[in-house]
């Protein structure tokens, strides 16, 4: 199984999620407790009480405080216990770690791991979730599986094909050769997917309104460990983006997923669909989501039963790859690279 | 397309089934596995014998491709 990579900045929650109620969300097996500071500023605090460990998630914020459901201890915005029950001293160590978070492009992001070297220069960037020239829908679902699958299933889209027939996937998908590059410096891995006469999926024949074939790009960017992009674009076929000036021929939509390792068998799976077209009309936004998140639970259902079957496998169990699976090979290798080098001097893993 | 100093590329040779792939440093290799492929890459430079980071031939990319699409500064 891929260890975790640590030293990272992870999606933790959507901004809109956290606000004056508290939201208890574990990340890389870190549980973490996130509210909004009534200046508004994002707030993750270790999700267990320092007198008994009860979690903080399941208790009640006061003001900027939060107040322990069990006994009362009671944590300002920095983790610092500000008050203890029925006595004036507080003991030195009455301090729950506060995390690095920066809300960037519609997430709130968290560093796990050595809060020295938490960068926010280092988040990657996703700045369609957030431009007003783009609409956006968006969720998350708890996939009951091992993050290493999710990358894999997003690293090859033939899957698309099979998985997905009737709403993104046609046979194009499955029969276009792919090209993969691994620029080893950065650990991005891209692979693109170009379709020249391909049919139009529901997916995009319902919201951009073309009609017969299209020209069809699919162009993955995955920043590994936790974003992963696909840039699609969608033409008439045979349109092509001019030599200059903008490509508005063409609809773009820009999927975005975070891929959140929560525990070892569990993900958080974001993913969010951003388009450059129809911006103001509701019922492409409606149509657009329900149809993405359709798409990502038969995802999901796959991938919860592949789970299932692995977590009785011996590690190193057998598998085949073909050309297929060319990017998910290097995504696999670069986030064992990225485990290895991160891992605490003298960790065990597992 | 990726434009840093140190990309590995493998194509898929259209209408084939094999990939191609292209170290760095210039040189290429053709196999049917990727597990094969991905081990001659990564063993620049041993298993080819290149040098370093050299300006490779540019490959044909997909039609149309946007070539000077950068990725977004991590
Ligand atoms: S467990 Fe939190 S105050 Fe006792
Ligand atoms: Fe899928
Ligand atoms: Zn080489």
């Amino acid at each position: 199984m891929t260890a975790f990579v640590r030293d990272q900045w992870y999606v933790a929650a959507y901004s809109r999620e956290v606000g004056r109620e508290l939201l208890g969300r574990t990340i890389l097996g870190e549980p973490i407790v996130f509210y909004r500071t009534g200046d508004g500023e994002a707030v993750g605090l270790a999700d267990r009480c320092v007198h008994r460990r009860f979690p903080l998630s399941e208790s009640r914020l006061d003001g900027d405080t939060i107040v322990c459901g069990y006994h009362g201890f009671t944590y300002d915005s920095g983790g610092s216990c500000v008050f203890v029950p029925g006595q004036q001293r507080i003991p030195r160590t009455a301090r729950v770690a506060a995390y690095p978070v920066v809300e960037q492009d519609s997430f709130v992001w968290v560093w796990i791991g050595d809060r020295a070297k938490a960068d926010p220069a280092l988040i990657p960037r996703a700045p369609w979730l957030a431009d007003p020239n783009y609409t956006t829908v968006s969720g998350m679902e708890p996939l009951n599986a091992r993050y290493m699958l999710l990358v894999d299933n997003l690293m090859d889209l033939s899957h698309e094909t099979y998985l997905h027939g009737g709403y993104i996937g046609t046979p194009e998908v499955a029969e276009t050769p792919i090209q993969t590059e691994v620029d080893e410096d950065s650990g991005i891995v891209y692979v693109s997917r170009h379709m020249d006469d391909a049919a139009c999926p529901p997916f995009y024949a319902k919201s951009t309104g073309i009609e017969g074939r299209i020209t069809r790009w699919q162009d993955i960017e995955y920043h590994p460990p936790c974003l992963y992009l696909l840039h699609s674009r969608i033409a008439p076929q045979g349109v092509y983006p001019p030599a200059e000036g903008p490509d508005d021929q063409a609809f773009h939509v820009e999927v975005v997923y975070a891929i959140t390792p929560s525990t070892e068998n569990t993900t958080y799976d974001f993913w969010a669909v951003a388009r450059d077209f129809a911006l103001d009309d509701e019922e492409v936004s409606r149509f657009l989501h329900s149809n993405n998140h359709t798409v990502v639970m038969q995802d999901v259902t796959a991938l919860n039963l592949l789970e299932q079957v692995l977590v009785k496998e011996a590690d190193g169990y057998q598998e085949l790859s073909i050309n297929i699976d060319t990017g998910g090979l290097a995504a696999r290798r670069i986030l064992k690279r990225m485990a290895e080098r991160s891992r605490p001097e003298g960790a065990v893993t597992s | 397309m990726l434009t840093g100093p140190r990309v590995y590329r493998v194509d898929w040779v259209l209408g084939t089934d094999r990939l191609r792939g292209f170290c760095f440093c210039g040189t290429s290799y053709d196999a049917e596995d990727p597990i094969e492929l991905w081990a001659w890459l990564l063993a620049h430079p041993d298993s080819h014998g290149g040098t370093g980071p050299t300006e490779p031939e540019p490959a044909d990319p997909p039609s149309g491709t946007v070539r000077d699409r950068q990725p977004v500064p991590a």
